[in-house]
């Protein structure tokens, strides 16, 4: 619900409140104001959302169930969650998981990542380029473009529901293995759904390059953060790379993301080497680019995206590049699958042992940690979750500082229109990024509490 | 079949109005269960057809608060949900809680065992006045809740099928009998027979034992049914030799706010 609060008449003052702002996960708001004189007095972008305390739920809890409580953190990326979580568990535990598991798990990763994106780039930010407020009036008015996405999408929920069982909260990832395997009948039928997919992706990739004119011309360069790896385009697993710094293993995320405290958000955020930097689709793009298959530079090609890219905008340009590649990948990874067979196997034997651990993976909207310490019990003793979009908050308030005042002449509806763009670029994902404040604010703590005027490119007043 | 709590006497008015206007709001919660509505893909074309979304801000810019049916997703845990809450409630002539943190309180009951001082203090640390928040509670705990869809996350036909029943003018139903009737019919084998802990026989049926059928257990996430007893559930898994704490964990993942998990 955008409402604007007052606007002063004669002079060319404008104050816009997005309260909250919409086509985005979770609650946030945009803060900005505009002087007579067409100085920018204020810019701020606030979460509002209830937090959540995941990291306090979740002490105490033994190793079995510590995913499916992660996974609650955020429907949309749930799987996500519970992989960074797995990852974290087994690392902790001494457990080694099998080929055949970590080929499943690569899947999975994919089939939500494919269908978050489009959920992203087709019914949240193609209104906006089409110019309606929601998805809803694009049935009657783009049908067939429409149509394309659906079908895609429709495909990735097959996809999440093969793997994974169900697309949210799925059921079958645990530590050390899966509870049930998809069977060949089923991994055919994957591979002839992702192919299929592709000429629906296609016509999608041609309606954005068709559209993409509508993005707003808006560059800032920033840092860029991403698991890379050696051997193929890092999302499950790799070290953290950074556009300014050098590779650093997933245990020393704490260098990575410096997390600190503002009063207008529940939600954390971070800074990098030197300041806010970003995650997701674009930063990934920006770092393993020359790792895409042939798909994924294709539709960058077509799309027009080179790297480095610093154009925020540009981030769902990137994610359907993404989708490219993970359909792609995905068919490959299948194709391997069927030709290796499913073997029934059971999961990794899994022993209470004392232990910290941390698991990376790329998901959707970047980089996710989590770290785990346990007990002898095998039952946790500390938990830290490092969500994507809190990396991002921070960023996105630098990017709402620089584009604010080329914005200043423009018009009020303009400007609210291009500032929530901006932020709804991001695809940010508030429920997951206010899962709670650092639950160790004692010795151990991360958090930085900082009092709002001293924020590291922050706040005005 | 069970009625859903408090029949919605005003039912017939949303028959009335050729379009009914929805709205969907939510609250602390993954929105994991608005997303199951996005996933109807072509069938929700098919219910747009018959509804007019006059909100929903996780896919839709513009708001009006003239809405005929609120579904409301979420737990409230602090006090300016409760305030927003009641002013849905007065709007909407149907109230839907959408899934199990607006149903039963779900997964964000958890904190509920921690201590109020714990999660303020220990949490925020010096910073505890900045942010609100008390116990976890699910949305009829603080207002009248016409129909509920349970689950983590929902079912999205059996949202569809609700859809329809509202539209209908009738009381949407929910099964009245445990998730054991349809693991029965799913051809699962009972997780006790395999040494493994499992809450089928307390919770409300509907999801097909889809869990189960996954090679994990019941979690309890659709609540209770109406005369699950709890004595016999408690009695069958100290039996069974289960560690203590693993019941009260289960117990607790869901049903916090219940009399499951005291």
């Amino acid at each position: 619900m955008a409402k604007a609060v007052k606007e002063k008449t004669g002079g060319t003052a404008k104050k816009i409140d997005v309260h909250y702002l919409t086509r985005v996960e979770g609650h946030g708001n945009i803060i900005a104001e505009v002087d007579d004189a067409g100085t920018v007095t204020a810019c701020r972008w606030e979460i509002p959302e209830a937090p959540r305390f995941f990291e306090a739920m979740m002490l105490g809890r033994g190793h079995e169930d510590v995913h499916h409580i992660a996974s609650r953190i955020c429907g949309i990326c749930s799987i996500g969650h519970q992989l960074a979580s797995l990852q974290a568990t087994e690392e902790a535990l001494g457990v080694v998981v099998s080929e055949q598991t970590l080929i499943l798990r690569k899947l999975a990763l994919h089939g939500e990542n494919i269908q978050s994106h489009l959920l992203h780039v087709g019914y949240l930010v193609l209104p906006d380029l089409l110019g309606a407020d929601s998805v809803i009036p694009l049935a009657s008015t783009h049908r067939q473009e429409l149509l394309h996405l659906v079908k895609a999408r429709a495909m990735s929920n097959e996809f999440c529901r093969i793997v994974s069982g169900r697309t949210t909260h799925p059921q079958r990832l645990m530590v050390g293995g899966m509870t049930r395997l998809p069977t060949e009948e089923d991994m055919v039928r994957l591979r002839r759904i992702l192919v299929e997919a592709m000429p629906e992706m296609m016509a999608v990739v041609d309606v954005f390059a068709a559209v993409k004119g509508n993005f707003p011309e808006f560059t800032r360069e920033t840092e860029y953060v991403g698991l890379t790896s050696p051997s193929e385009y890092g999302l499950y697993w790799g070290e953290v790379a950074s556009s300014k710094a050098p590779r650093r293993p997933a245990a020393l995320y704490q260098d990575v993301a410096k997390e600190y405290c503002v009063p207008t958000s529940t939600a954390k955020w971070s800074r990098g080497v030197d300041g806010p930097y970003m995650v997701g689709a674009l930063a990934r793009f920006n770092i393993n680019h020359a790792q895409l298959g042939q798909a994924g530079r294709a539709a960058a090609e077509k799309l027009g995206l080179k790297a480095p890219c610093h154009n925020p905008y540009y981030i769902s340009l990137a994610q359907i590049v993404e989708v490219m590649h993970s359909i792609e990948d995905s068919i490959k990874l299948t194709d391997h699958l069927l030709s290796r067979g499913l073997r029934p196997e059971a999961p990794a034997p899994v022993r209470a042992v004392p232990g910290r651990g941390v698991g990376a993976v790329e998901v959707p909207r970047g980089i996710l940690f989590h770290a785990y310490e346990y007990d002898e019990n095998g039952r946790m003793i500390h938990a830290d979750c490092v969500i994507p979009t809190n990396q991002n908050h921070a960023n996105i308030q630098k990017d709402l500082e620089a584009l604010t005042p080329l914005l200043a002449r423009e018009d009020k509806a303009s400007i609210e229109l291009k500032l929530s763009m901006l932020v709804r670029a991001y695809d940010p994902c508030i429920s997951c990024s206010a899962h709670n404040l650092d639950l160790s604010a004692g010795e151990r703590s991360l958090v930085r509490f900082v009092p709002a005027g001293s924020i590291p490119g922050g706040h005005e007043k | 079949m069970e009625k859903a709590p408090d029949t919605c006497a005003s039912n017939e008015k949303c028959l009335q109005t050729a379009k009914p206007k929805v709205a969907f709001f939510d609250f602390a919660g993954c929105e994991g269960d608005q997303l199951q509505i996005a996933n109807l893909e072509e069938k929700l074309l098919d219910i747009l057809a018959h509804v007019e979304v006059v909100s929903f801000r996780e896919i839709k810019t513009g708001h009006s608060d003239d809405y005929d049916i609120a579904f409301v997703e979420g737990s409230i845990t602090r006090p300016e949900d409760e305030e927003r809450l009641k002013d849905i409630r007065s709007k909407a002539k149907v109230l839907v809680a959408l899934g199990a943190c607006a149903h039963i309180g779900g997964i964000n009951c958890l904190k509920n065992f921690m201590g109020e001082t714990f999660y303020r203090d220990v949490v925020y640390g010096p910073h505890a006045g900045w942010y609100r928040t008390y116990a976890a509670r699910p949305l009829s705990a603080v207002v009248p809740v016409d129909a509920a869809i349970p689950g983590c996350p929902i079912d999205r036909f059996e949202f569809a099928r609700v859809v329809k029943e509202l539209l209908l003018g009738r009381t949407p139903w929910l099964p009245d009998y445990p998730v054991c009737v349809e693991c029965k019919m799913a051809g699962n084998i009972c997780r006790f027979d395999i040494g493994r802990m499992c809450l089928g026989f307390i919770t409300r049926a509907g999801c097909g034992a889809c869990c189960v059928t996954e090679g994990a257990h019941c979690w309890g996430c659709r609540g209770l049914f109406p005369s699950a007893n709890l004595d016999a559930a408690r009695q069958v898994m100290d039996r069974s030799g289960f560690d203590r704490r693993r019941i009260q964990d289960l117990l607790r993942f869901y049903l916090g706010d219940t009399q499951a998990a005291l």
